[in-house]
């Protein structure tokens, strides 16, 4: 619930960048509604403010979404039924939703990633027609600390995670591969890297 | 089409096509069990690279600021066994604080 919150000051902040870098009022919310990704989108609204091409926006935010591929296969098997009901329910996948669903050695939690999914859409949808509606009540999300929020939420998410010497092998791979190519790879891109990190796990079975 | 719209779509298009590679592609079969590993590691590799990325990065730079005097807060009252929600709060007043100095 608190981590709602949290989503919802976000979708805010996104709104009033968006709103402030004249993206207008319905192309922000509409992009909330379709997206549903906070970094692709900030990314892309400060791409389109700094005079970027539609082009340029668009790299960057795939760019940093391309982590949804391994994301989605990593819970693919939860997801049944018909072609359009995957489609549907596939994107109520967001970092959180599956973060909080992650129950260690591969399993996650279907009710969970789905149901914190369906409590996120409406705080981030809700929170960006909020900013660009509403407007300067709440001021910088980073003089809240939000920003710091999320990566201590992970870093919960993450402890647990770290049962058996592969798990723990493929973290600190992951962390170093993905610290080590910030300088030098666009946003998005040291994240996806890291992915290879579970390669560790290949030799061994 | 403004370039606005034309990314608003695109970038769109694109995300929900990622979300639903997994689920559409492969849903609700079982993985291989040599793959299951393989994607068993993926959260923790995953969640490990958002962690010092979120913590340290600022675009294409390696930063150290108040986000991770926050985040190292976070840590410490994580060991404690605190709820997740306390931590995370933790790592907000903190670098909160930091950046009101």
């Amino acid at each position: 619930m608190p981590i709602g919150i949290a989503v919802l000051l976000f979708g805010v902040s996104f709104g009033l960048l968006a709103r402030s870098v004249g993206m207008g009022r319905v192309a922000p919310i509409v992009m909330s509604a379709t997206t549903f990704a906070g970094s692709a989108q900030f990314a892309a609204a400060s791409i389109l403010h700094a005079g970027g091409t539609a082009a340029a926006a668009i790299l960057a935010a795939v760019l940093l979404n391309v982590r949804y591929a391994p994301i989605s296969i990593s819970v693919a098997d939860l997801f049944g039924g018909a072609a359009p009901k995957r489609l549907v329910q596939s994107q109520l996948i967001v970092d959180e939703s599956w973060a909080l669903a992650a129950r260690g050695g591969g399993r996650f939690d279907r009710d969970l990633l789905l149901g914190a999914g369906l409590l996120l859409y409406p705080c981030w949808v809700g929170g960006t027609a909020l900013g660009v509606l509403g407007g300067g009540l709440l001021g910088d999300p980073a003089r809240l600390g939000l920003d710091a929020a999320f990566p201590a939420l992970f870093l919960a998410l993450l402890v647990p995670q770290l049962a058996g010497r592969h798990a723990l092998a493929a973290a600190v791979a992951a962390a170093a591969i993905a610290l080590a190519l910030v300088p030098v790879a666009p946003p998005g891109i040291p994240i996806v890297a890291s992915s290879a990190a579970c390669l560790i796990g290949w030799r061994r079975r | 089409m403004t370039r606005v719209w034309i990314a608003v779509v695109i970038i769109g298009a694109a995300t929900v096509a990622l979300k639903a590679a997994g689920p559409v592609l492969l849903g609700g079969r079982e993985l291989p069990a040599r793959v299951r590993a393989l994607v068993g590691l993926l959260a923790p590799a995953l969640l490990a690279a958002l962690v010092v990325t979120q913590t340290l990065a600022s675009d294409r730079h390696v930063v150290v600021d108040a986000r991770l005097a926050g985040v190292a807060a976070a840590a410490a009252t994580l060991r404690l066994r605190v709820p997740i929600l306390v931590a995370v709060a933790v790592a907000a007043a903190v670098t909160a604080a930091i950046r009101a100095l």
